[in-house]
């Protein structure tokens, strides 16, 4: 095939295998950052057009919305924003910035959003949608019972993905580059005839998402000839590959809305296009650099409609346009490329941003040259979080992705389902109470009896909160059944499952919130004297005498329970079956809705009053690390990934720049030891911000002032000036390791 | 024993790399400008056993190994030298850097401190001023200790970092830095590596309003920033700020 000729040939000929393709062709770089050019004139003048329209979207909250049509792959007609300045083509809808209309879902959501921000859309898009057609949320209501809906509606289960999409999904996208829809259709079409009687419901459903793949890779096909690109065939050369990745992935945000939706792992993959095009003498490095800086220009203008509660929940308007970069080959070679340079470096071309979501894999073993370049990014632009890629690579391979924060998965063979959260710090003061929410008084689990101590005793609230685990693991597992099954049913993903192999594995990762309060109280428990408050029956606050080791300080007194917990639940969680016998996963990740799970959880035991923020992922609780960040990112690190927290452990470094160095050289030596310390210990991800206090406080002050101000919060990254004040305020307030 | 104030794991100006700082308990020295003045106290603070320490510094080797070590601050770490002679000895043992963060002003003999800096790697030697009358007028003591501790330092092998706080006002004179420079130049030149000049921050008011002590400098403002800039053009051997 011509497209193929000069590529070192392999398995990846015979059968779909982007990995082999990669191994067997792409050219590891292990130099440093000098060979970076700036931007294009194209791609400046491109992005101020693009500039200019985020910050009228910024004023107007959402810039746009397109009202009479319902979203879909080739639902829109072809959008430019300067289309003599467009190297990489494609827009969600026919303009940028223009949000679908995406029911799917739930229409609730899209009304809300319609209502919230006064948007123009046609009644009869919606009323028409409602009376043709189910969606996911109304499926889900359908069979939720009421402990379900109780356990919801208390927050002890939170940000479910029962009236959003689920996102969390990561098709291949370098599938279509490499090799071409046509091949993708043949090879699906084949699987579907070689399948064989009986068909049972697990085949059943099978075939009909086999086929709606197929439909969709059809879709893609015209989608793309809208452009003028036809991707029936793989792709010629950079230019084709970059652009014929992104039309995948485009597919994917025009059919679905899901709260995550990942670029995968791309950069190597195009690397060896551009690196074919420079040796043939065809493109330079300015070329090369602009494919990519265009290329993040378009992913930057992703976006969905949500209502204002969601952005509550998931502030900044987060994609989680996660991109994978760098690690280590199973063979030790490295798969840092030039492009990943190139990628990375558009944060200096254009400007920190928080999406795509820079995601660096660490290795002890990556090159020392990168390893500088990622540290020094890190401290002019607080926009990359890293993963351990020596825990990942022993689990996953070496090409697996980012879904959403922190969840690692094999690319086009893995799929998750996701299931946000679970507030640990409610079902203890469930425990406590008796199975009575301690805010409503409403009765929530049943056959707790509650705790009449006075002075609270380690050991029998241990147990009864075991037996509470217990039980929350049950409804857990069976509400995220419930919503993956209709999910599946009403608002299925077929552009990005197109996109994986015929068979998937299947994760169901559920998360948790609060632990480090839970750590604490029960270690204050232990270790000093917890005694209750009450009004009438209910405990409604807690009196704290003495001190106790605080998880954060490296204190395995602390950090063992923690351990425990986390092991107990997801042991809890394996009790009970999962839907299509997807595998049991755990998170400790928050999001920024720790701000909003505080405001839903009364006092706990731990000394937090009722309402206040708990501490986001799995950070020690605000002001009780005392023993500097070192000592808390050892805490950290004992949480056990493998076999527990298999989802991902979320931790946030903020640190001030004085704190790492004195001079800019020190700074970038240290912050690399730090990281390299951090994961040599398994810790398993890290946000790294390296922020002055006054900066953050004056833009709190005159958000327009810093327009691109970017902070990593658990697991993503968001222009600080998005966040609501109330989130800002905790940001500013919440560790900053700092001394005087 | 070793009585201990607290642990900073993450060091990264008091030596080379990243250290564990840990701060020992105790200072007979009463700065005018101390931002630390809950370390003064010798019968406040934890006691904690040599292994305990090495202990923690082991927690924190993957980090500090590579390039940085352990530094023992305070307070004035001086003031329990004997008990740090086997801690070094250990830590030495395990492959630690060891910095020791000191005004020069301790007890013990002269026996002990040479031993205690054939031990240290680095010190940090924080001069109050280079003038006997000032010296005793920003600490509240004698200098002489000082002159004692210098001379077995320049007598060790031990690499050196001299620092020394500006203070408007109280060390703030051309005149007085130029000397200060002269102090500084009576040092081995091969064994000093770095001179730095620290501004005067008010940060550590709020301690004083906890501890219910009246903090000495109310009415002095923070160094500025350029000031300082200005002075160090005037001195002849290369300082950082």
């Amino acid at each position: 095939m011509k497209q193929w000729e000069s590529f070192n040939g392999g398995k990846w000929q015979e059968s779909v295998d982007v990995r082999d393709f990669i191994q067997k062709n792409y050219t590891p770089y292990e130099g440093d950052a000098s060979f970076l050019t700036e931007t294009t004139q194209k791609t400046r003048r491109l992005f101020e057009k693009v500039e200019a329209l985020l910050k009228e979207e910024q004023k107007r909250g959402i810039y746009d919305v397109d009202g009479s049509t319902i979203s879909g792959i080739d639902h829109f007609e072809a959008g430019y924003i300067d289309k003599e300045n467009e190297v990489i083509v494609g827009l969600q809808s026919d303009g940028p910035l223009k949000r679908l209309i995406n029911p799917y879902g739930g229409y609730r959501m899209v009304e809300n959003a319609i209502e919230a921000y006064g948007l123009d859309v046609d009644p009869n898009l919606i009323n028409g949608f409602k009376k043709y057609r189910k969606t996911h949320n109304e499926g889900v209501f359908q069979v939720y019972n009421e402990a379900i809906k109780k356990a919801r509606g208390i927050g002890l289960l939170t940000g479910l993905p029962d009236a959003y999409g689920r996102g969390r999904i990561i098709g291949d996208y370098r599938r279509l580059a490499l090799y071409g829809a046509n091949h993708l259709i043949t090879e699906k079409q084949a699987f579907l005839d070689e399948m064989t009687f009986p068909f049972t419901e697990e085949k059943i459903r099978q075939r009909e998402e086999l086929s709606e793949q197929i439909i969709a890779l059809r879709k893609i096909m015209a989608m793309a000839k809208s452009y003028g690109c036809d991707v029936a065939y793989p792709a010629i050369n950079g230019k084709e590959a970059v652009q014929f990745v992104y039309f995948a992935y485009l597919a994917g945000v025009k059919e679905s809305n899901g709260a995550a939706m990942s670029l995968g792992r791309v950069s190597s993959f195009l690397d060896i296009y551009i690196q074919r095009d420079m040796e043939q003498g065809v493109l330079d490095e300015l070329g090369a650099q602009e494919l990519i800086d265009q290329l993040v220009i378009k992913l930057r203008l992703v976006r969905h409609l949500r209502t204002p509660e969601y952005d509550e929940l998931f502030a900044g308007d987060p994609n989680w346009i996660t991109e994978a970069l760098g690690g280590m080959g199973l063979d030790g070679r490295t798969l840092v490329t030039k492009t990943t340079f190139r990628f990375m470096h558009t944060l200096t071309n254009l400007s920190p941003s928080p999406e795509p979501n820079m995601t660096v894999l660490w290795s002890s073993n990556l090159p020392e040259s990168f390893k500088q370049f990622c540290a020094d990014l890190s401290i002019e632009t607080s926009s990359i979080q890293y993963e351990n890629d020596d825990i990942m690579r022993s689990m996953y391979g070496d090409d697996y992705g980012i879904a959403c924060c922190i969840s690692a998965m094999a690319l086009g063979k893995e799929m998750q389902y996701f299931g946000a959260r679970c507030n640990l710090a409610k079902a203890l003061l469930l425990a406590i109470n008796g199975g009575v929410d301690e805010l409503t008084g409403e009765k929530v689990l049943q056959g707790i009896a509650p705790i009449e101590l006075k002075v609270l005793d380690y050991e029998t609230v241990m147990v009864q909160y075991k037996k509470v685990l217990n039980q929350v693991a049950e409804l857990y597992v069976n509400t995220m059944n419930s919503i993956h099954y209709m999910h599946d049913r009403y608002a299925y993903e077929s552009a990005q499952m197109a996109f994986h192999d015929p068979h998937v594995n299947r994760y169901m990762a559920f998360g948790v919130a609060g632990l480090s309060i839970v750590a604490d109280a029960f270690s204050a428990m232990k270790h000093a004297q917890v005694e209750t408050v009450r009004e009438g029956q209910k405990v409604v606050d807690y009196k704290i005498h003495g001190d106790f080791p605080a998880y954060g300080n490296d204190d395995d007194r602390v950090d063992e329970i923690g351990v425990e917990i986390l092991e107990t639940f997801i042991e809890a969680l394996r009790q009970n079956e999962t839907y299509r016998q997807s595998k049991h996963t755990l998170s400790v990740l928050t999001i920024t809705s720790n701000v909003v799970y505080g405001k839903k959880t009364g006092a706990t035991p731990d000394g937090r009053k009722a309402y206040e923020p708990f501490a986001p992922g799995a950070n020690p609780m605000h002001g009780r690390d005392v023993n500097g960040a070192l000592a808390a990112l050892n805490s950290v690190a004992k949480l056990p990934y493998k076999n527990v927290c298999e989802d991902g452990i979320s931790n946030t470094f903020t640190i001030v720049p004085d704190a790492i160095g004195k001079l800019p050289r020190h700074r970038v030596d240290n912050l690399v030891t730090i990281m390299d310390g951090y994961f040599n210990q398994k810790g398993h991800h890290l946000n790294v911000n390296v922020l002055r206090k006054e900066r953050l406080l004056d833009a709190y002050k005159h958000p327009d002032k810093y327009p691109n101000l970017t902070i990593r919060v658990s697991g993503y990254a968001v222009r600080f000036n998005k966040l609501t004040k109330e989130q800002q305020l905790d940001v500013i307030h919440r560790t900053f390791h700092e001394k005087i | 024993m070793i009585k201990l104030h607290s642990i900073e794991t993450l060091g990264a100006l008091d030596g080379p790399g990243l250290r564990t700082i840990f701060f020992l308990q105790g200072c007979p020295l009463r700065c005018l400008y101390c931002h630390n003045p809950d370390t003064w106290s010798a019968s406040k603070g934890t006691v904690v056993t040599e292994e305990a320490i090495v202990e923690k510094a082991l927690a924190y080797k993957t980090y500090t190994q590579p390039k940085g070590g352990v530094t023992f601050s305070g307070g004035e770490p001086l003031l329990q030298a004997k008990a740090l002679i086997p801690l070094f000895r250990n830590l030495k043992e395990h492959g630690f850097h060891i910095a020791l963060d000191t005004s020069g002003y301790g007890m013990p003999s002269p026996k002990i401190l040479e031993e205690l800096l054939s031990l240290t790697d680095l010190v940090l030697l924080d001069i109050k001023h280079e003038d006997q009358k000032e010296w005793e007028k920003i600490t509240g003591k004698k200098m002489d200790r000082y002159w004692m501790f210098k001379e077995l330092l320049l007598a060790s092998q031990a690499k050196i970092w001299i620092k020394h706080v500006v203070v408007p006002g109280l060390t703030d004179q051309g005149a007085h830095l130029r000397a200060l420079e002269r102090e500084v130049l009576t040092f081995p030149h091969e064994r000093v590596e770095k001179f730095e000049l620290l501004p005067y921050h008010s940060l550590g008011k709020l301690k004083y309003d906890q501890l219910g002590l009246e903090y000495p400098l109310a009415d002095t403002p923070d160094m500025d920033w350029e000031k300082l800039c200005e002075l160090k053009k005037n001195l002849t051997i290369d300082c950082l700020i």
